[in-house]
C-alpha cells in the first residue's frame, strides 16, 4: 500500500525585544546564569506581571506580513504545570482567542534542476499567539541547575495546518518562515541560540483517504537539516510499523540528529491538563484599526515578492535571485548596485556580489554589514568593465583589493599601477596579424563558414597582450581583418 | 482625647507632632512598649524590628525639624499584614512554606507608605496566604481578640485587627479578598475599608485571588481611613488591573458631604443565621440614619444566594494558580528528602502549606480541569456578573447599601471545626469583592458580652468619596470607636 504523510509544524520563534514579556528586565543570550531576572522573572511573592508593547507589536507586524486576521482583543491566559524551568508553574500564553488566525506561508520545493524555480505553495497557518519563554535546566550529576534568563522572553507560537506532504515541503516552509521573520525585524531566527524552534506533528494515512492517521509530536528538531531529516525518519519509521501490521501509537518522540534515530518521550496518556484559564493579572488589551495599519505600514517585501520583482524589473538569472532574496541586506545592496551601475548591469552586479562579495565575506568570516565595499564602488567597478575599461582578471584583482581596503575601483588602479584594458587599435592590429598567419587551419575553417574558428585566433592574441586587450576590441579587429582576407 | 498616644488617632498623632508636642521617636516607642507589653496574649505579630522602627522614626524627627515633612502620615508608626512586601523585611503569609523569606523589594503601597512619611513597624499575623476568617489558620499559631483573649480577632487581616485594637499600632494595612479586613475589624471594634477592585495597587500583595484581592486600610476612624486610603490610592504602572483614576481629597470629603443619604437595605442580608444581637445593633444603626433625614429603602439583591459558591470557585481557582510557584525550587520550604523533582515538589508542598491552603488549592485545581471548567469556573464567571449586576441596580435607587458586617461577634478559638460554617463567616462581605465594590466596616455597638459589633456600608465603583462620609456621619454620632478593650 501506497502512503501519503501529513505534517504540522508548531514553530516557536522569540521575538526580539530590549525587554522581557512582562518585566523591564533585559531580555538577551549567553550572559551569566540568573543575571537577566528581576522579581517579576523569579515570580517571588506578590510580583505581577505588565505587558511589553513591543512584544505584541510585533507579533502583529508578523501576523501581518503572513496576513492573518488580527484579532480585536489579545486576551492573556495560564497554561498550568510543574516544571522547574517555569517560575511560576504556569506560563502566560494565549489559548482560545490567539492574536492572529489563519494566513499562510509561501514556500518554494525545489525544482527539477538548480537554475530551475520550483513549484510554488502557500501552506495554511491555524494561529499565532504570543507566550513567555521559559528557563533552562542544566543536568549534572548529582543536581539540576536552572538558569532564568531565556524566562520571560516574548515567544511567538507559529502553528500550521497539517498541510505539508513530505519533508521537503517543512524544509521549505522553515527557509521562508525564518526568512520572513527576519525580514520583518521580528526575530533573528538563529537556531543555535533557540530564537527559533520547530516541533512536528506527523501522521500517515493511505494515498487518497481522507481521514488523518494516528499522529505523532517530533520534538527537539534543532536546525533546519534535522527538521526535514527527523521528519523524514519518522515517515519511514510510520510506514515501517504500518508494513508491520502494527498501530502507529500517538506520542511524543525525541529525534537526535546526530544518530539520526528517535526515541519515545512520552505516551498520551500521559499528556498534561493544562487547566487554562484567563489571566486575572493582565487586562485584554484592543487592537484598533489604527494600530494594525501603523504595523502594516512598517511591514516590508516579502522574500518572493522580492524575487518576482528583481526577475522583472532586473531581468536577472533565477539562480542569482534564489541568493539574494533570503537576505534582506544582501537584496537591498544588490538593488543598490543594480540602481547606481545602471540599465543592463544588473546581472554583472549580481554575479559579482553573489560569486565574489559572497566568497570574500565567507573567506574572511565577517559580514555584509561590516564588509568594505561600498555598493557605489562596486557599482563603479560594474561600469568600467562594462565599458571596456577593464578586464575581467584585473577587475578580479581591484576587487579583492577594494573588499581589502574599501577604496574606489578608480583609486586602487591608480594606486597600484594596474593597467586598463589594451585598446590601442594598432598594437591590437598586430597581435592579430600575427595570430592569424600562424594559424592556416583555422583561417580555413572561417572562411569555409564556421564562424567558432574565430576564437583560435583569440587565444595568441591574448598571450601576446599578456591578458590586457580588450576581448570586445580583438573580436571586433579580427572579424574585420578575416573579411579583408 | 484618649490618654494613651497609642490609642491616638492619625488626625490627632499629626497634630501633636506638628505642634511638637510629640516626637515620631516618643509616639515609637510608645508604641513598642505597649507591643512588648501585649503582644505576648494578643499574638498580632509574625515579627518586628524595633531598632529599625525607632530609626525610621528618628529619621522622621530629623526630617520634621528641617521642615521636609513627607506628608500626612509623617512619623506614625502603620503595621502591615505579613503578606505586603517590605525591601529586606520577612514575608511570610503567616505560612511554614514562607517561614524565612526575606523579600527583597517594596510593595507599591510600600513604597506609598514610605513616601508619605509612615514608620513601618511590624508583620502582622493572618490566616496562612490570606485563606480564612479567624486568623486560626496562621502556621505561626492564633491571634487572639483584645477584647476576649479566649476568642478570635476575625480574618484574615486578624493581625491587623487586633493589633489596632490593642494599641500597638496606630493604623495598619490588611487585605481583602471576601471581607478579610472588614469582617476582622468588625469583631475588633475598630474601621475596616476595602476599597473598589482597581483603586489600590496589588503589585507587592501576595495574591490569593487575583480578581478579588485589595488592599486596605484598618484605623481606629472614618477619617483616619480617608487619610489612610490618600496615601495608597492611585493608578500604579506595576499593576495591569490597576485603573486610571483620579485620587480625590477623601478627608476633605468627609466635611463636604452631609447627607442626607438614600440608604439601601438588601433583604438578604438580615435572613437566617444573623446573630440578634448584631441585629439588633445594625436596626438601630438603620434608625440614626432615619433620624438624619435619610431614605431608608428595602432592595433586593436576587443573586445573593450564590454569592458563596461563586466565590469558592473563582477565589480558589486563581488561588491553586498563584499558589503554584511556592514549589521550594527557587525559595520558600524545601523538603529535605526528595529523590526526584516529582518528589520534590510533593514534599515540599505537603510540608509546607497547611490544611485549609491545601484544601482550597485542592478545589480550585478541580474547578479548572478539563471537563469542568464550563460548569465551574465559566459558569461562576457568568454568575459573578449578575451578582454585579444585582448592587448596579440597586445603586439606581439608592447610594450606598447597609448590612451587617459578620453574622456573628467573635467566637471563641477552636469553635469552628467545620470549614463551611467558617465560610459563613463571609457571607455579607463577599459579595463586594465580587462586584468590585468600595465597602467599609464601623463598630456600631457591643454585645452583652462586651464584643464589639460591625456594621456594613457598601459603596459605588470608585465612589470611595461618596461612601466614607455616610460612614463618618454615623461614626462621629456615636462613641463605640472610642472605647478600648482592657488588656
Amino acid at each position: 500500500m501506497n502512503y501519503e504523510a501529513v505534517i504540522g509544524l508548531e514553530v516557536h520563534v522569540q521575538v526580539k525585544t530590549r525587554t522581557k514579556m512582562f518585566t523591564r528586565v533585559a531580555a538577551g543570550y549567553g550572559h551569566e546564569p540568573n543575571t537577566l531576572t528581576d522579581p517579576v522573572v523569579l515570580a517571588l511573592p506578590g510580583v505581577l506581571p505588565v505587558m511589553n508593547k513591543a512584544a505584541l507589536d510585533a507579533i502583529i507586524k508578523a501576523g501581518l506580513m503572513l496576513g492573518c486576521e488580527i484579532a480585536p482583543v489579545c486576551k492573556w491566559d495560564r497554561k498550568q504545570y510543574f516544571y522547574p524551568d517555569s517560575p511560576k508553574n504556569y506560563q502566560i500564553s494565549q489559548y482560545d482567542q490567539p492574536i492572529c488566525l489563519g494566513g499562510t506561508v509561501e514556500i518554494e520545493l525545489p525544482g527539477p534542476a538548480r537554475n530551475v524555480m520550483g513549484e510554488h505553495k502557500r501552506v495554511p497557518l491555524t494561529r499565532i499567539h504570543l507566550e513567555e519563554d521559559v528557563g533552562k535546566l542544566n543536568h549534572f550529576a548529582t543536581e539540576s541547575l536552572v538558569d532564568y534568563n531565556r524566562a520571560g522572553t516574548p515567544l511567538m507560537e507559529i502553528v500550521s495546518e497539517p498541510a505539508m506532504h513530505t519533508a521537503e515541503e517543512a524544509y521549505a516552509y522553515l527557509t521562508s518562515l525564518r526568512a520572513t521573520m527576519i525580514y520583518g525585524g521580528i526575530s533573528d531566527c538563529d537556531m543555535e541560540k533557540g530564537q527559533l524552534r520547530c516541533d512536528a506533528n506527523i501522521s500517515i494515512r493511505p494515498v487518497g483517504a481522507a481521514r488523518l492517521g494516528t499522529k505523532v509530536e517530533l520534538k527537539n528538531l534543532n536546525s533546519i537539516s534535522f527538521v526535514r531529516d527527523g521528519i523524514a525518519h519518522e515517515i519511514k519509521r510510520q510506514i515501517g510499523v504500518m508494513a508491520r501490521g502494527e498501530a502507529i501509537v500517538q506520542e511524543t518522540r525525541d529525534y537526535d540528529g546526530q544518530t539520526g534515530a528517535s526515541q519515545s518521550l512520552r505516551s498520551k496518556e500521559m499528556a498534561h491538563d493544562y487547566r487554562y484559564f484567563p489571566d486575572p493579572d493582565l487586562m485584554p488589551v484592543q487592537v484598533d484599526a489604527e494600530w494594525k495599519a501603523r504595523l502594516r505600514a512598517a511591514c516590508p517585501e516579502l522574500p518572493f515578492e522580492k524575487q518576482r520583482r528583481f526577475l522583472e524589473q532586473y531581468q536577472v538569472p533565477y539562480t542569482i535571485t534564489s541568493v539574494l532574496i533570503w537576505d534582506r541586506e544582501l537584496s537591498d545592496y544588490f538593488e543598490e548596485v543594480a540602481q547606481l551601475a545602471g540599465p543592463g548591469r544588473a546581472q554583472a552586479a549580481g554575479n559579482w556580489i553573489v560569486n565574489d562579495l559572497l566568497r570574500e565575506i565567507g573567506t574572511a568570516k565577517t559580514s555584509l554589514g561590516a564588509a568594505k565595499v561600498r555598493p557605489a564602488h562596486l557599482a563603479e567597478l560594474v561600469q568600467l568593465i562594462d565599458a571596456g575599461s577593464l578586464l575581467t582578471n584585473t577587475a578580479k584583482e581591484v576587487f579583492i583589493a577594494m573588499f581589502a581596503s574599501g577604496e574606489s575601483p578608480t583609486a586602487i588602479i591608480a594606486r597600484q599601477g594596474l593597467n586598463a584594458a589594451a585598446t590601442d587599435v594598432g598594437e591590437i592590429e598586430i597581435w592579430c596579424h600575427a595570430a592569424i598567419a600562424a594559424n592556416a587551419k583555422a583561417l580555413a575553417e572561417f572562411k569555409t563558414g564556421k564562424d567558432s574558428a574565430i576564437n583560435a585566433f583569440k587565444g595568441p592574441v591574448m598571450k601576446a597582450a599578456k591578458g590586457r586587450a580588450n576581448p570586445k576590441l580583438v573580436d571586433e579587429v579580427l572579424r574585420r581583418l578575416l573579411a579583408a582576407l | 482625647m484618649r490618654s494613651e498616644p497609642f490609642f491616638h488617632t492619625i488626625a490627632e498623632l499629626a497634630a501633636l507632632l506638628d505642634a511638637g508636642k510629640l516626637s515620631s521617636v516618643e509616639l515609637t516607642k510608645a508604641v513598642v512598649a505597649r507591643t512588648k507589653a501585649v503582644d505576648a496574649r494578643v499574638k498580632a505579630f509574625n515579627s518586628y524590628d524595633e531598632d529599625d522602627a525607632l530609626a525610621q522614626a528618628a529619621a522622621s524627627d530629623a526630617r520634621r525639624s528641617t521642615g521636609q515633612v513627607r506628608g500626612l502620615l509623617e512619623g506614625i508608626p502603620v503595621g502591615l499584614k505579613d503578606v505586603i512586601s517590605v525591601a529586606n523585611q520577612p514575608l511570610t503569609a503567616s505560612s511554614r512554606m514562607l517561614a524565612n523569606f526575606i523579600s527583597p523589594y517594596d510593595a507599591t503601597v510600600t513604597q506609598r507608605l514610605k513616601r508619605a512619611g509612615a514608620v513601618l513597624w511590624g508583620r502582622l499575623n493572618l490566616d496562612e496566604f490570606a485563606m480564612g476568617s479567624s486568623t486560626e489558620n496562621s502556621a505561626f499559631g492564633p491571634t487572639h481578640n483584645p477584647w476576649d483573649l479566649s476568642r478570635v480577632p476575625g480574618g484574615s487581616s486578624g493581625g491587623s485587627a487586633a493589633a489596632l485594637a490593642a494599641g500597638e499600632a496606630v493604623a495598619t494595612l490588611g487585605s481583602d479578598t471576601g471581607g478579610s479586613i472588614r469582617q476582622p475589624a468588625a469583631l475588633c471594634g475598630v474601621v475596616g475599608l476595602k476599597p473598589s477592585y482597581g483603586l489600590v495597587s496589588r503589585y507587592g500583595l501576595i495574591a490569593f485571588a487575583s480578581s478579588l484581592d485589595q488592599i486596605g486600610p484598618l484605623t481606629r476612624t472614618v477619617e483616619d481611613a480617608s487619610i489612610m486610603l490618600g496615601v495608597i490610592a492611585g493608578h500604579d504602572p506595576f499593576d495591569s488591573t490597576s485603573c486610571q483614576t483620579e485620587v480625590p481629597d477623601y478627608r476633605a470629603a468627609l466635611a463636604e458631604k452631609r447627607g442626607p443619604w438614600r440608604i439601601g437595605i438588601p433583604q438578604e442580608y438580615f435572613g437566617e443565621g444573623l446573630d440578634p444581637e448584631v441585629g439588633a445593633a445594625v436596626e438601630q444603626a438603620i434608625a440614626f440614619y432615619r433620624s438624619r433625614q435619610c431614605v431608608i429603602k428595602e432592595v433586593s439583591l436576587p443573586h445573593t444566594q450564590y454569592c458563596l459558591d461563586t466565590y469558592y470557585i473563582i477565589a480558589t481557582a486563581e488561588a491553586s494558580s498563584n499558589l503554584a510557584r511556592y514549589d521550594g525550587i527557587r525559595y520558600g520550604h524545601r523538603t529535605a528528602e526528595a529523590v526526584d523533582v516529582g518528589e520534590l515538589y510533593c514534599k515540599s508542598r505537603a510540608e509546607g502549606f497547611g490544611a485549609e491552603v491545601k484544601r482550597r488549592i485542592i478545589l480550585g485545581t478541580y474547578v479548572l480541569s478539563s471537563g469542568y471548567y464550563d460548569a465551574y469556573y465559566l459558569r461562576a464567571q457568568k454568575v459573578r456578573t449578575l451578582i454585579r449586576r444585582d448592587f448596579l441596580n440597586a445603586y439606581q435607587d439608592v447610594d450606598a447599601l447597609l448590612t451587617p458586617t459578620s453574622p456573628v461577634p467573635a467566637f471563641t478559638l477552636g469553635e469552628k471545626t467545620n470549614p463551611l460554617a467558617m465560610y459563613l463567616c463571609d457571607i455579607y462581605t463577599i459579595g463586594a469583592n465580587l462586584a468590585g465594590l468600595p465597602a467599609i466596616s464601623v463598630p456600631c455597638g457591643f454585645t452583652g458580652g462586651g464584643l464589639p459589633i460591625g456594621l456594613q456600608l457598601i459603596g459605588q465603583p470608585f465612589r470611595e468619596a461618596e461612601l466614607l462620609p455616610i460612614a463618618h456621619c454615623y461614626e462621629q454620632a456615636h462613641d463605640w470607636h472610642t472605647a478600648h478593650p482592657k488588656l
